[in-house]
C-alpha cells in the first residue's frame, strides 16, 4: 500500500511517518501531484498556521488536486481545518471540501478555560468507521486555538466552552481535530483504521 | 473534560539525562530515550526535553536525538534549550517535536515569538521563564538562572502572551529541586490573570504537592524530574492519588502500550 503524507512547510511530519512505521507501514513525504494522485490512502498532518499552508497549497496546485482526490483522505488538526471552508485564523479561504466554517476560541472572562485547548480530553458520540476499534470514553491529544462547529458531517464530539466537532466525514475525507499519532494505543487504533479502508 | 498533565521533565546534557539542585550539581540520571519510553508506557500525558547545554554553548539542540525520542514516544513532547530562530524550529518540528520552547532567545529577541507564532501557530511556541522571588517581586532569569534581568515575571508573559505564544512553562528557581513543592501564589497568579495554559515547574517532591499545584495553584499542567527519574513517585500512583481526590486526569489504564 502506499501512503502519501502531503508535505507542507509546517506541520510534525515525522510524529506520523513513526505513527504509520509502528503499524508496520512505510510512507513517503511528499507535494507532488503524481505521487498524491497515485497514492492509496493520503494524510495531511497538521501543526501550523492556515495561511501560510494555503499559501503553498496554492502554489505547488494542491488546492486543485486536493478536492478532487477519490481514495481515502485524512486530514489531521490543521488538516482538517484546512479540508473547510473558511478558517478565521488569519482570515484564510480553504480547499471547502467540508462547507463549514473553522473559528476561534474565544475565552470567556468568568471561565477558567485557557486558548489553545491543549491536552488530553474525551471523544464522545464517536460514530463512523473510524472509531469501530477504540473504547468508549477514549481520550485524544488535542492542541488548537480554532474549531469547527457541530454540523451534519461530525463524526465524534468533543467539548471545550462547547461541544465542537472532533472528527468529520464527508465522501472518501476523514478530518480528526486530534492528533491519534500521539494518543497512545487508542490513537493508533484510530489510524490503522483508516489504513484498512 | 480537559484533564490536568502530568510531565516528566529529561534535562539533557550530550546525549545523557541530568539533574541538578537548584540549577546546580549535575548529576546523571539516565538515557534520554529510554527514560522517555517508560515514561509514556507509565501514563505521562506529555514530555518536556530541555537541552541545558545548548545555550551554554551555543550548541543547537540535537535533531538526531529527537528523531529518536519521536521514534520511541506516541504522546506530545516538547524540545527545548538554545532555539533562537525560525530554521532551528523547523529542524526540530520536523525531527518529530510537537513544541518548542523558548527562554533566553526570546527574551533578547522578542520578534522571534511573532515570527514563530506567524509561521508555525501559536500551539507550538512554548515560552519557559525561570523566576526567582527578591525583594517582593518574582523576576526572570536567563541563561539557564545564571543571569538576573530587571523585568518581572507577570511583565514578560503579557508581553509574550500578547505576541502569540500558546503556552507558558513557569519555573520558580527557589523551589527548583528542593522538593518542598511547588510555588503555589505565583502560580496561581499566571493561571488566573493569563489566558494560555500554564505548566507550574520546580519544587514537586511528593504526590501531595501536584494536589497542591493543581487545586490551589490552579496550574493546567504539572512538571517534575528527580522524582520520577529516581522512581519516588510512580505516575500510575500519582494519578490514582489526584483521582481520588477529584482531580480530572486521563485514567493510566488507557496509556499502557
Amino acid at each position: 500500500m502506499k501512503t502519501v503524507i502531503v508535505k507542507y512547510p509546517a506541520g510534525n511530519v515525522q510524529s506520523i511517518v513513526f505513527a504509520l512505521e509502528r503499524i508496520g507501514l512505510q510512507s513517503i513525504i511528499s507535494d507532488k501531484k503524481e505521487a498524491i494522485q497515485g497514492a492509496d490512502k493520503v494524510i495531511i498532518p497538521g501543526v501550523g498556521e492556515a495561511r501560510s499552508a494555503m499559501e503553498y497549497f496554492r502554489k505547488t496546485g494542491l488546492d486543485q488536486l486536493i478536492p478532487n482526490l477519490k481514495q481515502p483522505v485524512l486530514g489531521i488538526c490543521l488538516g482538517m481545518q484546512l479540508l473547510c471552508l473558511h478558517s478565521e485564523e488569519n482570515n484564510t479561504p480553504c480547499l471547502g471540501i467540508f462547507d463549514l466554517p473553522v473559528k476561534k476560541f474565544v475565552p470567556s472572562d468568568d471561565s477558567m478555560l485557557k486558548v489553545p485547548h491543549m491536552g488530553w480530553n474525551k471523544l464522545f458520540n464517536t460514530q463512523g468507521v473510524l472509531f469501530k476499534e477504540i473504547e468508549k470514553d477514549t481520550y485524544q491529544y488535542f492542541v488548537h486555538s480554532y474549531y469547527v462547529p457541530l454540523s451534519l458531517h461530525t463524526t465524534a464530539l468533543s467539548e471545550y466552552f462547547l461541544p465542537y466537532s472532533a472528527a468529520l466525514q464527508k465522501d472518501n475525507f476523514y478530518a480528526l481535530q486530534f492528533h491519534p499519532e500521539k494518543s497512545g494505543k487508542q490513537g493508533q487504533r484510530i489510524i490503522h483504521s483508516f489504513l484498512k479502508l | 473534560m480537559l484533564t490536568k498533565r502530568i510531565i516528566p521533565c529529561l534535562d539533557i546534557k550530550g546525549r545523557r539525562t541530568v539533574k541538578g539542585i537548584r540549577f546546580k550539581h549535575l548529576q546523571d540520571a539516565g538515557d534520554p530515550v529510554e527514560l522517555a519510553a517508560r515514561y509514556a508506557q507509565e501514563g505521562a500525558d506529555e514530555l518536556v526535553f530541555l537541552d541545558i547545554s545548548a545555550t551554554e554553548e551555543r550548541r543547537k539542540t540535537l535533531a538526531p536525538l529527537v528523531k529518536e525520542i519521536a521514534r520511541e514516544l506516541y504522546i506530545p513532547f516538547t524540545i527545548g534549550g538554545g532555539v533562537g530562530s525560525i530554521r532551528d524550529v523547523e529542524i526540530l518540528l520536523s525531527a518529530g517535536a510537537d513544541k518548542i520552547s523558548l527562554n533566553t532567545c526570546a527574551f533578547q529577541r522578542p520578534q522571534l515569538l511573532d515570527e514563530l507564532v506567524q509561521r508555525f501557530g501559536s500551539q507550538c511556541v512554548v515560552l519557559a521563564i525561570d523566576i526567582q522571588y527578591e525583594e517582593e517581586e518574582w523576576w526572570v532569569y536567563l541563561n539557564g538562572g545564571r543571569l538576573k534581568t530587571t523585568r518581572k515575571a507577570m511583565d514578560w508573559a503579557r508581553e509574550a502572551i500578547d505576541r502569540g505564544i500558546g503556552e507558558i512553562l513557569l519555573t520558580s528557581m527557589d523551589q527548583d529541586g528542593t522538593k518542598k513543592g511547588f510555588a503555589l501564589d505565583i502560580t496561581c497568579e499566571f493561571s488566573e490573570k493569563l489566558s494560555v495554559p500554564i505548566i507550574a515547574s520546580g519544587g514537586a517532591g511528593k504526590v501531595e504537592d501536584f494536589y497542591n499545584v493543581f487545586q490551589k495553584g490552579k496550574a493546567d499542567a504539572a512538571l517534575a524530574a528527580s522524582v520520577f527519574h529516581y522512581r519516588e513517585i510512580e505516575i500510575p500512583t500519582l494519578k490514582k492519588y489526584l483521582s481520588q481526590q477529584g482531580i480530572t486526569v486521563r485514567p493510566t489504564k488507557t496509556c499502557i502500550k
